[in-house]
């Protein structure tokens, strides 16, 4: 970890959580027992192909789930700071919502245009605070203006219409109206899709700049390997709907461990790499519907051992190959058994969250 | 019909001779303009120039990869457009073998339509749910009267499939809703290999894929070159991809072409600022590679009125920018000192303009930009584009 700052104490901490959709051809488990924590100050990135149950995975931490999906397991804890810990599943409407914005925010996927087209930006930061901290209400053109400053955009635009600011402008702003009530953990779910190059480089600056300027965990979603290789401290890969790896960045581009990551990251063409050919992954990835026995991936997995379509193997803690560079080095793979003390994830609980050390 | 060399029936490497042996075909954009008019555009003046001047071309023999490159909103897809017969220009020609396109006879546009296959960006969109996946390749079939019964024609089905690496038991009898992003798309792949078009016009055709199916598409593409001797025009906005596909290079952006050349020369020695910009925002996949300095953004409010197009459209955003870039479009100037830019060097600048022979000057490396003008240079050209404050 290169952030000097107050990194280890355990702010999110989610434990076996499942969540399914009802369909008409059964029941799809989306997330499927997945346990994840995000430390304070943190950037955890949640990688993988689309349809794993990354958004479904997020969505859920904040409780935003909507029929036909269902949390069905798991449990989801929160110690946000100078207060006590609250657990989201099972928390009632009242207690959800006074979390939401003060101390979780969610940035949905394309969410920056889902700003009102027929108000200024700064009367739609002025609604937001309001409602959810009806105390913060004095000097709101300030705070915004201090807000839009943070996130590289002048405090003018808080006098401009979404119309008249670009993709990129947009983003920011929603980035800005997210943090404005200063919650411990900001989710962005894909926050650079869909922007162009020199943008997507400004997107990332400004998240890296809000974690180390206020110390907030940023749980980042997103496809696109490279967006974590410059913004992750810690990426947790998903596939089918289980994380399969959870490591520390370095750990993930450079000593990949289980094959589809390995794959993933081999999959990526750099520009002034080699021009050898690269190969991409066989096959298709599963459906929810039908989940493989054992280990999800071992279809199109050419190391697969005979128990690996037998037997799902659990998340353990190997051996780092380049320790001081890990928090966490977790990984779910039957040629990846654990060190020293075999542990999966549940061994973890044991330790009392506020005790638990970074590294 | 007549003209056009039965496709794929015999083996691969006599498809290839075959194509060798005749006379190389050529796509071609001359000088093409193309501008949106309407209401939607009248904070713009009235319309949009999405296509400025723009000239191009693809030739069959050899047969290579042209790639397009350029942000959302630089003209790609209305250059893809215009290239397949699908919107004409307001100026300019667009050539098949000499012809106008947008003037063929009947017999011309479905040679046309044979040698020229698409394949467009959204797997999801471009299936009918309704009808198996399946039917674009039987209509394919059957459009150009390709198989004389219906065993053939699955027998040629089945071998276009296994060309794209699907297993025909995999795809055969499936609706779209049933095949992933990835197999949808090599399906249109499967229905390029069927009609072997001698040229591909491939808008955005992996970005909705995943990056471990994407390589896989890419692959395929290069080996429909070595082996099938197509031409394809790829369209991306991701530069790594540009990389990887090689060939030649061309750099849009406001819907000019600003840098072009071999995909080394243009992504290895970056001429143009726009180039080095969109070079230095690239995210490295390599978290010890991080960017240490700072980038401010480049992007502009649609609040401020443009001041026109008789200009360098990168004036605002070059860090390089001189009083001249306000006042006239910069031509095209070859790139000094490159190893393989040929006569440009020898004769100093040279003007592509809309007469000149585009396939010659189109191998080497130039750039729209003042900052190359021999006559007017004072310093020499930026090595890179710092972005640092």
């Amino acid at each position: 970890m290169t952030f000097s700052g107050t990194a280890g104490a355990t702010l999110l901490s989610v434990r076996h959580l499942t969540v399914e959709y009802a369909t008409v051809r059964g029941s799809a488990r989306a997330v499927d027992d997945v346990s994840l924590d995000v430390n304070r100050a943190e950037i955890v990135g949640i990688a993988g192909e689309s349809g794993c149950g990354k958004t479904t995975l997020t969505s859920a931490i904040l409780r935003l789930t909507r029929p036909p999906g269902r949390v069905t397991a798991g449990s989801i804890s929160l110690f946000p700071r100078g207060g006590a810990p609250v657990e989201l599943i099972g928390a009632t409407g009242e207690e959800l919502r006074s979390v939401r914005w003060r101390n979780v925010s969610y940035v949905p996927q394309g969410s920056m245009n889902s700003l009102n087209p027929v108000m200024r930006v700064g009367e739609q930061f002025k609604d937001a605070i309001t409602h959810h901290d009806g105390e913060r209400a004095a000097n709101l053109d300030e705070r915004i203006s201090y807000l839009l400053d943070l996130v590289g955009l002048g405090g003018h635009v808080a006098r401009m219409y979404p119309h008249e600011l670009s993709g990129g402008m947009r983003q920011r702003a929603i980035i800005a109206m997210a943090i404005a009530l200063e919650p411990d953990l900001v989710i962005a779910d894909e926050p650079t899709t869909a922007l162009d190059v020199n943008v997507q480089r400004v997107i990332i600056q400004t998240l890296r700049d809000l974690r180390d300027r206020l110390g907030m965990s940023l749980v980042v979603v997103t496809h696109d390997m490279a967006v974590h290789a410059q913004l992750a401290d810690r990426v947790a890969v998903m596939y089918a709907g289980k994380i399969v790896e959870d490591a520390g960045v370095r750990a993930i581009f450079h000593h990949p461990r289980h094959p589809y990551v390995r794959r993933l990251i081999g999959a990526i063409p750099r520009v002034g790499g080699s021009r050898s050919r690269l190969d991409g992954i066989d096959g298709a990835a599963p459906s929810p519907l039908a989940w493989p026995a054992g280990c999800r991936f071992h279809p199109r997995c050419a190391d697969a051992l005979p128990e690996c379509s037998t037997v799902m193997p659990l998340m353990a803690v190997t051996g780092a190959p380049n320790g001081q560079h890990l928090t966490r080095s977790m990984v779910a793979c039957h040629l990846h058994p654990a060190d020293a003390i075999p542990t999966d994830v549940s061994v973890l609980e044991v330790a009392a969250p506020s005790q638990k050390e970074d590294r | 019909m007549t003209s056009i060399p039965t496709p794929a029936s015999t083996t691969s490497s006599a498809d290839a001779g075959t194509r060798e042996a005749a006379s190389a075909r050529h796509l071609r954009m001359e000088a093409v303009t193309h501008s949106f008019r309407g209401a939607a555009y009248r904070h713009l003046g009235g319309e949009l120039v999405a296509v400025d001047d723009v000239s191009m071309s693809l030739a069959s023999n050899p047969p290579q990869i042209v790639t397009l490159v350029g942000e959302s909103g630089s003209g790609k897809s209305t250059v893809a457009r215009m290239l397949l017969g699908l919107l004409k220009p307001s100026a300019g020609r667009v050539t098949f073998d000499g012809d106008d396109i947008y003037q063929l006879s009947p017999q011309g546009r479905s040679a046309f339509r044979r040698a020229v296959q698409a394949v467009f960006q959204d797997p999801y969109g471009i299936f009918n749910p309704f009808f198996r996946a399946e039917r674009v390749l039987w209509k394919a079939v059957d459009r150009f009267g390709m198989a004389r019964n219906r065993a053939d024609a699955l027998a040629k089905i089945e071998k276009s499939l296994g060309a794209v690496q699907l297993r025909p038991t995999d795809v055969l009898g499936r609706y779209p809703h049933q095949l992933s992003g990835g197999q949808r798309q090599r399906i249109m792949l499967a229905r390029a290999h069927l009609l072997q078009p001698a040229f591909i016009v491939a808008d955005e055709p992996v970005s909705m894929l995943d990056a471990a199916v994407r390589v896989h598409f890419l692959n395929i593409l290069l080996d429909f070159r070595t082996q099938y001797g197509m031409s394809t025009l790829f369209i991306t906005h991701d530069l790594s991809n540009a990389f990887y596909v090689g060939g030649h290079l061309l750099v849009m952006s406001r819907g000019r072409i600003v840098e072009r050349g071999s995909t080394d020369d243009v992504l290895m020695r970056p001429a143009h600022p726009y180039t080095q910009l969109l070079l230095a925002s690239l995210p490295s996949s390599d978290p010890d590679v991080r960017w240490t300095d700072r980038m401010t953004a480049t992007e502009q409010t649609t609040a401020k009125p443009s001041p026109g197009r008789s200009r360098c459209l990168f004036a605002e955003r070059c860090p390089h920018v001189m009083d001249r870039c306000w006042h006239d479009v910069p031509p095209t100037y070859a790139v000094q000192g490159e190893p393989s830019a040929g006569t440009g060097v020898e004769t100093g600048a040279v003007h592509l303009g809309p007469g000149a022979d585009v396939t010659a000057d189109e191998q080497s490396h130039s750039v729209a930009c003042f900052l190359y003008d021999p006559a007017k240079r004072t310093s020499p050209p930026p090595d890179s584009l710092s972005g640092k404050t």
